[in-house]
């Protein structure tokens, strides 16, 4: 019989901290072979459908741009908590929550304001976010509720009241009673960057984040005591950091760009409301954040990964009848080989004969 | 009243059977000190397991068998994870409930509008004729009673036997379990794989008797209220059982209230159960001191024999 055994390495591999990624991906490509034969495919076709066809137009670049943005915002606010030990599962929930006031004040405001709707929908999106976002952080610090379970609960209590709010509420006059909202205004919709393309205005609001993220992570105090308490709680609560500011910190900023990120969404692709917004951006958005390493750069790399993912995953859906669940199990298999991949940074693996 | 009063109580055992299970075998996983928070997707491939091979046309026992098979699989995959690489045990169950929902739509992708023959209901004469306790008690499904048997199986197991023993010590205190000579790793992969089976058990409960039929992420978080289950229960099996009925009464009673003349939409009663395990969660967690002394010690820590 052999083992598998892990011995401790000295130092941390530099080298497999940004290798594993690559090779994450490497194993989830060849984990989807069988998948492809499974359904009487090609895979080394299917592949090609599936990384390169999306890329292959200007319009796809577009698409791949416009999916990624909701995915790297979201991601970075997450990865503020994630340093911390913070483990907010709930970004579905709080980007639906934006989405939802952010649409209000389209559909009530939508003649008038012009020039401010869009600026005062950006706000309202990051603030219903974070109003959601401070449930669990509130029922954390004054009752120790678990936030993972809090925050999961929650995102089926979004979904529930988006459902109830287009179908009830929110829900368009004039729409054949359909579940959705009435279309958004001009004034209330982000304008494409390029004619004939969906990309627009807001991939600036990620970008802004990116560097917001980058200053916070690099340069200030509290983003170190919470990659202190991230690391070694102990040395934190001696050093006398206060773990609740910790945990309010970390769902505010999540919350508020998963908000965001609903908002855009709603003011962007979608343009109005119905029961399903998200293909999963807040989950796909945990993947980004652990694919990016935490780092800026990292989580902008992660979140073209995983839109590629959604777009391959649609592309060989439409062109093969390859079902929708693909782009799931991808994530799923990515994230964990990725989690695989990371046992080579600290340890080296031995198989050894047992006795 | 018996007329309301029969259903609601007969739906409420129904719809706490696949809670029972799920949360039964992650309450054993948990006293061996691994939190694995991939239930959902497990309960997603018993589902899709047991649902393809009775539509493949075999009979329901081996059904079940086999998503007790796909559960402990894919609890294989944390495992491997979790013990023998000894990763974040969050993160790998995070990984195994997007896998879980993602390979389960994969592999269900045909079964859209399949519909199977619901596990029939047994018999038991007179018992089943009795008034209220004859539906209620005696004419549920054999898995039902199972559910049962199982919990009153884990509870004696951990309790009056010294294997249980052993789990509940390597929870508590597992260097001290390595140093009297107990393989922790292999144990944990044994309960992990048990509870994987279980979670599968509840997933088949669902696509084999609940709503006979396959809907992708049909589990609808059942595997995160089982849980918190676990921590409602703080650990115990028989409170476990209260709390699994607790559920599966409010998820009933909003079928019902409509009937009381109550007039909800029928979203937000939908979001009652959820809301229902946050209050539960606030309340059994602001005693941080009983809940701390009631938690396995070495709950989710990885296990390094060396130090």
């Amino acid at each position: 019989m052999f083992r598998l055994a892990l011995e401790a390495r000295a130092e941390p591999q530099r080298f497999m901290r940004l290798g594993a990624p690559i090779v994450a991906l490497l194993l989830t490509t060849l984990a989807s072979a069988p998948l492809f034969w499974s359904l009487g495919l090609n895979p080394l076709l299917t592949l090609k459908i599936f990384f390169v066809e999306p890329l292959s137009t200007a319009n796809g670049i577009s698409e791949w741009l416009l999916k990624a943005s909701p995915l790297v915002l979201i991601a970075l606010g997450l990865s503020v908590g994630f340093r911390a030990n913070v483990w907010n599962i709930g970004a579905e929930g709080m980007y639906t929550v934006g989405a939802i006031c952010a649409a209000w004040l389209a559909l009530h405001f939508g003649e008038g304001m012009h020039r401010w709707l869009l600026p005062a929908m950006m706000l309202a999106g990051a603030l219903g976010g974070m109003a959601w976002a401070a449930i669990p952080a509130l029922l954390k610090t004054r009752a120790s509720a678990n936030e993972i379970l809090v925050t999961l609960m929650l995102n089926y209590v979004a979904a529930l009241l988006l459902a109830y709010l287009v179908n009830g509420p929110m829900q368009d006059p004039e729409g054949l009673n359909y579940p959705q909202t009435a279309s958004f205004g001009p004034s209330a919709l982000f304008t494409p960057l390029w004619k004939g393309m969906r990309i627009n205005g807001s991939v600036f609001v990620t970008l802004a984040a990116m560097l917001l993220y980058w200053a916070f992570v690099e340069s200030s105090f509290i983003g170190f005591q919470m990659k202190v308490s991230g690391i070694a709680p102990t040395a934190a609560r001696y050093a006398g950091f206060r773990q609740s500011r910790m945990i309010w910190l970390s769902l505010m900023v999540s919350g508020a760009t998963a908000g965001l990120a609903g908002m855009m969404e709603a003011a962007g692709p979608l343009g109005q409301l119905s029961p399903v917004i998200s293909p999963g951006y807040g989950f796909a958005a945990i993947i980004v954040a652990f694919v990016g390493r935490l780092s800026p750069l990292g989580v902008l790399l992660g979140g073209l990964l995983l839109s590629l993912l959604y777009l391959g995953g649609e592309a060989v859906q439409m062109s093969l009848n390859v079902p929708a669940s693909l782009a799931r199990t991808f994530q799923g298999l990515l994230l964990f080989f990725l989690l695989s991949a990371d046992v080579l940074i600290a340890y080296r693996v031995r198989v050894r004969r047992r006795q | 009243m018996t007329s309301v009063l029969v259903p609601i109580l007969a739906g409420t055992v129904v719809a706490a059977t696949p809670l029972i299970y799920a949360a039964m075998g992650e309450l054993l996983v948990e006293r061996s000190g691994v939190l694995n928070l991939g239930v959902e997707g497990m309960m997603l491939m018993g589902a899709v397991a047991a649902f393809g091979l009775r539509i493949a046309g075999y009979p329901a026992v081996v059904a079940a068998l086999a998503a007790a098979l796909a559960g402990a699989a894919s609890a294989f995959a944390f495992a491997f994870l979790a013990l023998t690489l000894r990763t974040n045990q969050y993160a790998a169950g995070l990984a195994l409930t997007i896998l879980g929902s993602g390979l389960s739509g994969f592999i269900g992708h045909n079964y859209g509008g399949l519909s199977v023959e619901s596990i029939a209901h047994v018999h038991l004469g007179a018992l089943s004729e009795l008034p209220v306790v004859g539906p209620v008690v005696f004419a549920q499904d054999p898995m039902v009673y199972l559910a049962l048997a199982l919990t009153a199986a884990i509870a004696w197991f951990l309790y009056r036997t010294k294997a249980g023993l052993v789990v509940r010590v390597i929870g508590e205190a597992p260097h001290s379990a390595l140093a009297i000579g107990y393989d922790v790793i292999r144990i944990r992969y044994f309960t992990t794989l048990f509870g994987g089976a279980m979670a599968g058990l509840g997933g088949a409960y669902l696509s084999l008797s609940y709503t006979p039929l396959w809907v992708e992420d049909m589990t609808a978080g059942r595997g995160w209220i089982a849980l918190a289950l676990v921590v409602f229960a703080s650990w115990r099996p028989a409170r476990l059982l209260l709390g699994a009925w607790l559920f599966g009464g409010l998820s009933v009673i909003q079928l019902f209230t409509q009937g009381f003349g109550i007039a909800l939409p029928s979203e937000l009663l939908s979001a009652m159960p959820y809301v229902a395990t946050i209050i539960v969660l606030v309340a059994i967690s602001r005693n941080t001191r009983t809940l701390r002394l009631k938690a396995p010690v070495s709950l989710a820590q990885a296990f390094h024999p060396d130090n």
